[in-house]
């Protein structure tokens, strides 16, 4: 009975990594139709804001929870005026600008603070479930998960702010003459994917460790489950890291880390055969 | 296109390679030598993305999939058979067996863009988590250990047909690589001459229009797919030659490194690729030496660079310029 509990842990826990990692991505991609092939290295700055202001003697809460989203949300922020802001509806070409730019980062930062690794050790201890033990970490992980979920979910369902968010997403052009400023609505939408992005990277630091080169093993997987998921952001986001994170998770219990995650990549591959669109361009349509 | 124009073509290109062939090994010192080979057989991968994408429209992310699989099907099938006159059809017909399949789940699912992006990355990344795993005795195809994240160091080089006791030297393997550019740029020229390949540009150009003229996309697409698959094989032989084979030619960084070569050379053309690859591999090894400045950084920069100001590449833009000046059209 216990093992069934802490597979389940260990499902739970990879699910709300993939959700976490992959949600500043569907931020973006839903709400603009970019695709940031830089986010991989969202999640790195996030990190080393992180890591550095702890060093620098702030409490590492804050640091991981305050500190590195601010950071990266304004570096989203310039991002988005020098580059994505000159390639709107290119969709191709903006794929390839932020490619050069996750390029760029991981070489600046690499000259910066050099290619080791740093880390910081997950900041809560272990529990037991039954005869094995978990760490609590991934529980606070699994929380974070659904605490950011739901609150982006609430925004964008219940303020007038994710009103405006939601009808320039469906239509552009009419949000436009209703007095709404597309441009200020995207350059907003690209801060706060940053911004969660720099997040997400802060929450997975203490157990991915922190290198210039960290983003490599997250973009793929993110950028596989966000197109896994389809046009609707929120509802795809979920079920495609739901179905995903469940399957790498249950592929690494029963054979090797690799081999789950290869399992994971062949289900993405047969599913985008069986539905080109996503899961929510079959399923859970209408929903955000 | 006047009818002069292609022989010319052909013929300045077939000059400067064996230009290239008879001049360089007396130039160049070995290590010089074996890195222009590298850098030659590069160049046949940027040109199979170069007809993949710049004529195919097809935006592939997952090319160093089948250079890797070029790569590795030589030095399994030479290390087994013991010589390499017949591991060089399997390096060709694996990638291009694989792309076969991958393409038809890809065109024949009607999958678009950025989802075919995501495909061929996933292939990509699935091959290259793979073959790093495979270190250990267990992992062996036939004679031929997988090694895990060290490849196989011990890739033989080529050797004359039937005759495995005598590699060949250095200077032959450049002339080789030199040799199977030259014959897949004259193949490329050809294929986009013939029918086949202005029915594969009019895809590019509008693709409902050119199915409701009564072609098959999908067979079309599929074709220039396979033999772009077949030509990343070639380059990875070539690379494996030279270098010896290991995980890294699957990675992240190559796949992104291919797209970089054809999008600053010049896309929609077949001679920019081809010069943009070395230029920047001649640029990266030389920023690879200062000790300050971090290649990615570079490559990066040039890249975003590229995009915004001469998003249609260095030749084109060159050619645009110097059209100002003397009012003639564009290169291809």
């Amino acid at each position: 009975m216990d093992i069934v509990f802490a597979v389940g842990f260990q499902v739970m826990s990879g699910v709300a990594t993939l959700l976490i990692t992959s949600l500043g991505l569907a931020i973006i991609f839903g709400m603009m139709r970019v695709i940031n092939l830089a986010h991989g290295e969202f999640l790195m700055l996030g990190a080393y804001a992180a890591i550095l202001s702890a060093r620098a003697g702030l409490n590492i809460w804050i640091a991981m929870l305050v500190v590195a989203p601010l950071v990266v949300g304004g570096i989203g922020l310039v991002i988005e005026r020098l580059i994505i802001r000159r390639l709107y509806g290119r969709m191709v070409d903006t794929m390839l600008a932020t490619w050069g730019l996750s390029l760029a980062l991981i070489g600046a930062v690499t000259m910066i603070f050099g290619n080791t690794v740093a880390g910081f050790s997950a900041p809560l201890g272990s529990f037991a479930i039954g005869s094995f033990t978990a760490s609590a970490y991934a529980l606070f992980l699994i929380a974070a998960a659904i605490v950011l979920f739901g609150g982006i979910w609430a925004l964008l369902r219940f303020t007038p702010a994710g009103l405006i968010a939601r009808g320039t997403m469906q239509n552009a052009e009419m949000a436009s003459a209703l007095g709404v400023s597309p441009e200020r609505v995207y350059a907003v939408t690209f801060a706060a994917g940053s911004a969660v992005s720099g997040l997400a990277g802060a929450l997975i630091a203490p157990f991915s460790g922190v290198v210039p080169t960290m983003g490599a093993a997250f973009i793929a997987k993110s950028f596989i489950t966000v197109i896994t998921g389809g046009a609707a952001m929120l509802a795809g986001t979920f079920s495609a890291s739901g179905l995903l994170g469940t399957v790498a998770t249950l592929g690494t219990f029963a054979t090797t880390p690799v081999f789950g995650e290869v399992m994971m990549l062949v289900v993405a591959i047969v599913l985008l055969r069986l539905l080109p669109q996503g899961i929510t361009g079959r399923f859970f349509r209408r929903s955000l | 296109m006047s009818g002069i124009r292609l022989p010319i073509e052909l013929a300045a290109a077939s000059s400067v390679a064996i230009a290239a062939i008879l001049v360089l090994p007396h130039v160049l010192e070995l290590f010089a030598l074996i890195n222009a080979t590298v850098y030659v057989s590069l160049a046949v991968l940027a040109l199979s993305l170069a007809l993949v994408w710049g004529f195919g429209g097809i935006l592939c992310f997952g090319q160093a999939a089948f250079f890797g699989l070029g790569g590795y099907s030589y030095a399994v099938a030479a290390i087994n058979f013991g010589d390499t006159t017949y591991a060089v059809p399997v390096a060709i017909a694996v990638p291009a067996l694989v792309a076969a399949a991958l393409g038809y789940v890809m065109f024949y699912g009607r999958i678009s863009d950025v989802y075919m992006g995501a495909i061929t990355l996933t292939l990509t990344l699935i091959l290259f988590n793979f073959v790093n795993s495979t270190a250990g005795d267990q992992w062996r195809v036939g004679a031929a250990p997988l090694g895990g994240f060290n490849g196989i160091p011990s890739t033989p080089p080529l050797n004359l047909p039937g005759d495995p006791g005598n590699p060949l030297p250095p200077e032959w393997i450049f002339a080789i690589a030199v040799v199977s550019l030259l014959i897949c740029y004259i193949l490329a020229k050809l294929i986009l001459r013939a029918r086949f390949g202005r029915v594969i540009v009019a895809i590019r150009e509008n693709e409902r229009r050119a199915e409701l003229l009564g072609y098959d996309v999908r067979a079309y697409k599929l074709g220039i797919f396979v033999i772009g698959g077949a030509m990343a094989g070639l380059s990875g032989l070539l690379f494996a030659n030279c270098v010896f084979v290991s995980p890294t030619m699957f990675s992240l960084f190559y796949s992104g490194q291919i797209i970089i070569w054809v999008m600053v050379g010049g896309l929609g053309t077949l001679v920019g690729p081809v010069i943009g690859a070395i230029l920047l591999n001649l640029l990266t090894t030389w920023a690879g030496t200062l000790p300050e400045i971090n290649p990615s950084l570079i490559l990066g920069a040039i890249l975003v660079l590229a995009v915004l100001v001469m998003p249609r590449g260095m030749l084109p833009s060159l050619a645009t310029v110097l059209g100002r000046f003397r009012g003639a059209g564009g290169v291809t």
